[in-house]
């Protein structure tokens, strides 16, 4: 079975004052059909940078490496056949609905304009599907939506149309980046309720990524942890958060408060901070923090191994 | 004061191969203005009988040529470039110190005093700048240093509008709900917190106002307002060339060549001033 | 028992339906943590910005060390300031791209102890710098070339110069990674063990809530709707918003949403009349929309804004 997308060692660079900076460090990675992967980091992880490369979207930076979707390279390729896939097949939902909607289009032309592009389709047909589909993300009075222009919809509702362009054209993959980060829990709640209904259907594979591993732990089959432009683990979501491999897991986990169980007099904190891409990076990156690092840790790389949904990137990784 | 910023700016300033040239066009006229009469013996007033009208030549006692009366246009021309700088720089420090302080106040100010001063300044822009000059003129009567007050007292209008736009966004700042916050009056809030952080669009904005101040004071001149004989400014011995341009052509065509290289390399450098800066500050 | 250090009265910023702050009144003891919790449009940086008089609000009063801040006149409001002090959600935007760290945070010295030579104050700096976890010799940087837990150290630093009594962290730690949050809040309980300082902290994320703060507040669209001791309100929430909140709130590992989620959102529950959570509340009934419910005593110190609260409402699990 072909995996919907495929990545081998994918870098991605930039350049940044007199030197080049890797923001993605060779990073490989399969997401199956109907699968929803969660990409978990903090800041100057790579995980946006990742699928802005997937998509297209890295601007001025240098992509090496391969991108496979549905069996299709698409580094190198031409730009008419990337817009063909993008948009369609393969789209992305961005992180804030105040700034990823047209502010002067009304939001029926936007949706419409997805399936005229794409689909070939009237501009009648295609505002009729767009409001079947505000329906399906259950937007209330979706006729009347249609022809309000975004500065009239709260957060939750653009996130809604958002998602609604995205699935318009019945893609195969749905790349989510921090979708709800922007929004208020009861609202963030709403659309991740959504997100899992929206799972059940069609089979598209979602990617959905967050710094909040909470987020993810209800929608993910699958979570990757990235650090400083790498995976670090690769797991199936019960048995990340029940045992996890990798040392920045464990600790990520610990830092994470929760809402039940009992109240420690101090907040159990992880040394230091999360690399920025440009910073020198020991062999493992994670090294200054670890308080499993030894000598190994500094001088050699360790590699990404174990199988298809079971990975660490860790000489010494938790048992 | 700008510590890395200064830094970021220049390396960004080098890259841009335009404003390197402009800047070390700028860097040599002023240089030859300064040290030009030092190469050449004759001087601004000096009538020459023997050499009137004569035509420029590296061999000839003249190397730019001399006007109707005989005296030595190279002299005459870095004379001219002298004052026009001079002036285009003095005029642009008076209004940026009176538009900044002006601008500052009122943007952070607000409310009713906001709108007095912004009003001031629309009346001000209103009235035509040559009538503002010529009655100026009147009142005190001829003289350079007039001529510097008028330009400046002008200039310093949009630079207030500049700054008071800027003011108002600093304005939003948390550092600036930080200060009061911590005790700050407005004039301490003002002095170290909003101008500091102004200068940016301010130095830009200023380099690209040198030359229309010049050309300003060429135009004067031109008119017969600006410098009078025998002084001499680049739109003084513009005007003068204009008169011969038939027969005495090199008499326009070198105070209007530096006139025009001055101007276009103070653009682009302004332009590439911009650019630098412009990425931090956005 | 003894006087509140804040105390704050009918509080009101903008007018009618549609204000963003509306009957706000509650009390701040001298070491505690008390917590303001809200979502968007619940008017919390708002009422810390009121506080302050950095907002001026329409009626109401703010006492502060037993001074009427909102009354005051410019001096005597500028010199309580040294004992009130904010650091805000954006630790980069919170510190003036142009000032060296060792500047900010001398700023406050220099203008409530000019009697300090420059030598003193450098000292001073350098030992807020070491105290909140940086070098001293970082005292001559720009903000920067820092990172933004570094940054919201520095804010910290800066407010706390003066030993002020009372801190208001507006959202200090939303805009941090989850493996530097707990640091900063770790420092900030050292803080306010070394000096005995009470905090008010602002945050949407009621898991980092729970951990620090003693009593917690929640507001919704302009009012208090809850007030409670963290215990209380974790264990046994009343009010229907709280309990939304809390239901709302995804964990690890995730738990099926007991209560029902609350659908629709702020734009379509701005209510003309009555509760102004009647519109998205499971538990409505027809006196919710004809008469605002005031904060009550339940109790021993649990204060709610519901019609319903002495009900035995159906127990979240």
């Amino acid at each position: 079975m072909v995996p919907t997308l495929s990545i081998d060692e994918l870098s991605v660079s930039f350049a940044h004052r007199s030197s080049t900076v890797e923001a993605v460090d060779r990073v490989s990675l399969r997401i199956a059909p109907a699968e929803c992967v969660g990409v978990v980091g903090e800041s100057g992880s790579g995980k946006t940078q990742l699928f802005l490369a997937v998509m297209g979207l890295a601007g001025n930076a240098e992509v090496s490496g391969s991108i496979r979707f549905e069996g299709r390279e698409l580094l190198g390729e031409t730009a008419a056949a990337i817009n063909r896939v993008r948009g369609s097949k393969l789209t992305m939902i961005f992180q804030d609905p105040m700034t990823s909607l047209t502010p002067h289009l009304s939001i029926g032309t936007q949706l419409a304009e997805v399936l005229v592009c794409h689909s070939g389709r009237s501009w009648a047909e295609a505002r009729a599907i767009a409001g079947q589909m505000l329906e399906r993300v259950r937007i209330p009075d979706p006729r009347r939506r249609l022809s309000q222009y975004p500065h009239e919809l709260s957060g939750g509702m653009r996130q809604r149309v958002m998602l609604a362009m995205s699935l318009l054209c019945e893609p195969a993959l749905v790349i989510a980046d921090e979708p709800t980060t922007a929004l208020d829990v009861t609202i963030q709640a709403q659309i991740i309720e959504l997100l899992r209904t929206m799972r059940g259907e069609a089979g598209t594979s979602l990617a959905l990524i967050s710094h909040d591993l909470a987020v993810v732990a209800g929608l993910a089959d699958r979570i990757l942890v990235m650090y400083a432009g790498r995976i670090v683990e690769n797991a199936v979501a019960g048995e990340l958060f029940r045992r996890p491999r990798h040392p920045y897991t464990a600790e990520l986990l610990k830092c994470v408060p929760s809402l039940s169980g009992p109240r420690p007099a101090r907040l159990p904190t992880l040394a230091g901070q999360p690399p920025q891409p440009g910073d020198a990076l020991q062999a493992c990156p994670f090294a200054p923090r670890c308080p499993r690092a030894a000598d190994r840790c500094r001088i050699e790389r360790p590699p990404l191994m174990g199988a298809s949904t079971s990975q660490v990137a860790c000489h010494f990784p938790l048992s | 004061m700008r510590g890395g910023f200064a830094g970021d700016a220049v390396r960004r300033l080098r890259a841009n191969p335009a404003a390197v040239l402009a800047l070390g066009a700028i860097c040599a006229v002023v240089v030859a203005t300064l040290l030009g009469p030092w190469l050449n013996p004759n001087n601004t007033e000096t009538l020459d009988w023997l050499h009137v009208a004569a035509r420029p030549g590296l061999q000839s006692a003249h190397w730019f040529g001399t006007d109707r009366l005989g005296r030595d246009l190279y002299a005459r021309t870095l004379a001219g470039t002298r004052v026009s700088i001079a002036i285009g720089v003095v005029a642009s420090i008076l209004s940026i110190l009176v538009g900044v302080s002006y601008g500052a106040v009122a943007g952070y100010v607000g409310g009713r005093t906001d709108h007095a001063m912004m009003r001031i300044i629309e009346i001000l822009s209103g009235l035509p700048l040559i009538f503002f000059v010529i009655f100026l003129t009147v009142i005190f009567g001829r003289s350079e240093s007039l001529l510097f007050i008028s330009i400046g007292a002008v200039g310093w209008l949009t630079m207030a509008r500049v700054v008071r736009g800027q003011t108002l966004s600093i304005r939003q700042q948390d550092y600036i709900a930080a200060a009061i916050a911590s005790g700050a009056s407005s004039g301490r809030i003002i002095a170290k917190h909003v101008v500091p952080n102004v200068i940016g669009p301010v130095v830009v904005y200023a380099t690209l106002t040198v030359p229309q101040i010049i050309l300003f004071e060429s135009f004067l001149s031109f008119l017969g307002l600006g410098i009078q004989e025998p002084g001499a400014s680049l739109g003084t011995l513009i005007s003068e060339g204009v008169g011969e341009m038939e027969a005495a052509p090199w008499m326009l065509l070198v105070p209007g060549s530096f006139l025009a290289v001055l101007l276009l390399c103070l653009n682009i450098f302004g332009d590439g001033l911009r650019d630098a800066l412009d990425v931090r500050e956005g | 028992m003894n006087q509140p250090l804040l105390q704050v009265r009918d509080l009101r910023v903008g007018f009618g339906r549609q204000a963003v702050l509306r009957d706000i009144s509650f009390e701040l003891f001298s070491g505690e943590t008390v917590a303001l919790v809200g979502e968007s449009g619940s008017g919390k940086s708002t009422l810390a910005r009121a506080i302050l008089s950095l907002v001026q609000p329409t009626q109401g009063s703010v006492q502060f060390m037993g001074v009427d801040l909102l009354r005051s006149p410019g001096p005597v409001l500028r010199a309580q300031r040294r004992n009130l002090q904010i650091v805000f959600q954006d630790p980069l935007a919170s510190l003036n791209p142009r000032m060296t760290v060792g500047d900010a945070i001398a700023e406050p010295l220099k203008i409530f102890e000019p009697q300090l030579n420059p030598a003193e104050r450098r000292q001073r700096v350098a030992a807020m710098l070491e105290r909140v976890g940086l070098s001293a010799g970082l005292a001559g940087r720009y903000p920067h070339e820092f990172s933004g837990g570094q940054c919201q150290r520095i804010a910290i630093a800066r407010a706390m110069v003066l030993h002020p009594k009372l801190l208001i962290c507006d959202e200090a730690v939303s805009s941090l990674d989850v493996s530097i949050q707990g640091q900063i809040i770790n420092l900030l309980l050292d803080l306010q063990r070394d000096v005995g300082m009470t905090m008010l902290f602002i945050s949407h994320n009621l898991a980092v809530v729970r951990q620090l703060s003693h009593r917690v507040m929640v507001m919704y669209l302009g009012r208090l709707v809850e007030i409670a001791s963290s215990d209380s309100l974790f264990i046994a929430p009343v009010h229907p918003y709280t309990r939304a909140l809390l239901a709302a709130v995804p964990q690890i590992p995730p738990v099926a949403a007991a209560a029902p989620l609350v659908e629709g959102s702020f734009a379509a529950g701005s209510s003309v009349s009555g509760c102004a959570f009647r519109e998205r509340c499971p538990y409505a009934l027809p006196l919710c929309a004809s008469s605002d419910p005031p904060l009550t005593e339940l109790v021993g110190a649990h204060w709610v804004a519901c019609h319903r609260s002495h009900e035995p409402l159906n127990p979240l699990s």
